[in-house]
């Protein structure tokens, strides 16, 4: 599946924009001078006086995007992920979530697969971060197809959404004729008996490649990719973990306050089940290409592969 | 029918007495900022805003953000006496179960236009409210009224590039400059001064006016009104505690209740203060 073309979630959520523009004549983006990089700039050009670039002042775009949408406007908010929730993170939590306004926050160059640019710049900390803010969504796309129905889904939701993109090409999963989005509900990419992984993102390409990999060891995994942290789909989570009786968190995010948190809160509430969590164990990231991180963090087919192994003796 | 000097004064006597209550009623609070401010409050509510009680949600209603959200009290008895709200419901103020949170929720009390209290955020949302009138062509304005110790915060200064820089001709920034703040003169703790030349780097029109004289305060957003281009900066001089003696220039008096002796003292002075005028 992955021979067919890589797109970033970053391209598909500018391209998302600029598709639902004439749609929803309310929809205003804001960006803070990463316009190229977030791939707003895609909108830009189709509706120069609907981008309103910010400067590099996030916490103050946040605030004026709080103030545009007390008027009806639908504001999406973009930033790489570290300075969109990291460095507005109060902003978010005060002047868009408290007052639960219909503010739409992009954060693109999330995870370690930003790469090169290093540690500073590689934000494992959003799911988090916008988790514990009440109201939010939290999500998370797998491809490009999931990425642009997590966009329309924002735009038609009333309140305060997160959606997180990468910077990386990935591949697509999600390619299905009967595919369809909710927000909340999770998706069973491949049926199993032994064990469930769960993944978000682009993490879920890698938990396919370990499930294919197992499968050739004789054990049966279930797959099943959640792109909506918050509200997080218990019922599938805890169906599946009854099932299978272990469960394998992947994310590219760290594994304290993320999807192996918020998939261990509500097993542990309903369902008590062994968890393994994969991602960053409380650690930086650090400079190297895409490829070579999730590598070396475990986080490839390989690296997935092997720890559900580890977990299962 | 513009209200005379007198009948401003009056009104706003009533709104300090209704701030006094309050925050007796509460137990705590914010008095200093609340008191310094109330004039301007005032003459927003009665005189400046195209705004009706009955009419919260109107879109091109006038839109007021209270960026120094501590100074609630100010803002919810002006609120009651323009008749939002029942003045009686000024005691429920801070307690449990009330429409007046400690700082402003604009999910728990209709015709607050933003929520507010964490320093330096309003603005950013008036300047976002005010952005939203010029993509539609709309006429609203935008206040908004911020402390002079909150004018450290940065965010304040990246929403004043903004505003100056989008030409937010229908944003009036009002600063209460009076001087004070928590540990302190404001320029003793970290000062803020220039706050005029500041905002005029900013490329605002800025206006320094008396806070407490209703011709200056009329004056200031007659001409603000008739600025194009560019937002405007009032820089109001003012008393904190203003119009309660012992409160009057005491950082002190920036967040705390009068106790019952306190309580009747502040109020027969400002019921002094109303019979003689
Ligand atoms: C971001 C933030 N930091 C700190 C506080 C706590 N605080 C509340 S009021 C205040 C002093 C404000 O002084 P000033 O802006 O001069 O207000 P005023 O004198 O008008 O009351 C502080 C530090 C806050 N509310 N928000
Ligand atoms: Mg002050």
């Amino acid at each position: 599946m992955s021979e067919v073309k890589k797109i970033a979630t970053r391209e598909s959520y500018g391209n998302a924009l600029a598709e639902l523009g004439d749609e929803f004549p309310n929809l205003v983006v804001l960006d803070a001078d990463l316009a190229a990089s977030t791939k707003t700039a895609v909108f830009q050009k189709k509706f120069p006086e609907r981008h309103i670039d910010c400067g590099i002042a996030e916490c103050n775009m946040m605030g004026i995007a709080a103030g545009l949408a007390t008027t009806g406007k639908i504001p999406f908010v973009s930033s790489f992920a570290m300075f969109a929730a990291g460095r507005a993170f109060e902003q978010v939590r005060n002047s868009v979530g408290y007052p639960h306004l219909n503010v739409k926050i992009g954060g693109t160059h999330a995870g370690i697969t930003v790469g090169e640019d290093g540690a500073s710049h590689q934000c494992n900390e959003d799911f988090a971060l916008m988790s514990v803010i009440p109201g939010m969504v939290v999500m998370c796309p797998a491809d490009d197809i999931e990425a642009k129905a997590c966009v329309r889904a924002a735009l038609e939701h009333e309140g305060p959404v997160y959606i997180r993109f990468g910077r990386a090409a990935c591949s697509i999963i999600n390619d299905r004729p009967d595919y369809k989005f909710e927000i909340g509900k999770g998706s069973v990419i491949k049926e199993g008996t032994d064990v469930t992984i769960i993944a978000t993102g682009i993490c879920v390409d890698s938990a396919i490649g370990a499930a294919e990999k197992l499968a050739a060891d004789g054990i049966s995994a279930e797959v099943i990719n959640i792109c909506t942290i918050k509200p997080l789909d218990k019922e599938l989570v805890i169906a599946s973990a009854k099932k299978t009786g272990k469960v394998v968190t992947v994310e590219e995010h760290s594994v304290i306050g993320g999807l192996g948190s918020a998939v261990s809160d509500a097993l542990s509430e309903s369902a008590p089940t062994p968890v393994k969590k994969l991602g960053m164990q409380d650690k930086y990231g650090e400079s190297g290409t895409a490829g070579e991180l999730v590598h070396k963090y475990g986080l490839d087919a390989d690296g997935v592969y092997a720890s559900v192994k580890e977990f299962l003796k | 029918m513009a209200m005379t000097n007198q009948e401003l004064q009056k009104t706003a006597n009533e709104v300090r007495k209704s701030i006094i209550t309050a925050l007796h009623a509460a137990g705590a609070g914010h008095p200093g900022g609340s008191l310094s401010s109330t004039d301007i409050f005032t003459y927003l509510y009665f005189e400046e805003m195209n705004i009706d009680p009955k009419k919260v949600s109107d879109p091109d209603r006038d839109r007021f953000v209270l960026s120094k959200g501590h100074c609630a009290p100010g803002l919810y008895s002006v609120m009651a006496e323009k008749g939002y709200f029942p003045k009686e419901e000024l005691t429920t103020l801070r307690k449990l179960g009330s429409r007046l949170q400690g700082h402003p929720s604009m999910q728990y009390l209709p015709g607050l236009d933003m929520s507010s209290g964490s320093l330096g955020q309003g603005i950013s949302a008036a300047c976002g409210m005010a952005l939203s009138a010029k993509l539609d062509n709309k006429d609203f304005r935008v206040y908004t009224l911020l402390g002079d110790g909150e004018l450290q915060e940065g965010q304040v200064w990246e929403a004043a590039m903004f505003a100056g820089f989008r030409k937010l001709d229908n944003l009036v920034v009002i600063v209460d400059n009076n001087g004070l703040q928590i540990d302190g003169p404001v320029d003793k703790v970290c000062s803020p001064y220039p706050i005029d030349k500041k905002f005029e780097a900013f490329n605002f029109h800025v206006i320094n006016i008396d806070g407490h004289n209703f011709d200056e305060i009329k004056a200031a957003f007659e001409e603000a009104k008739k600025t194009k281009g560019m937002p405007t900066a009032i820089i109001a001089h003012t008393v904190k505690g203003k119009g309660v003696s012992f409160m009057e220039n005491q950082a002190g008096w920036h967040g705390k209740a009068p106790n019952d002796d306190e309580y009747k003292q502040a109020m027969e002075e400002l019921e002094r203060i109303g019979a003689a005028l």
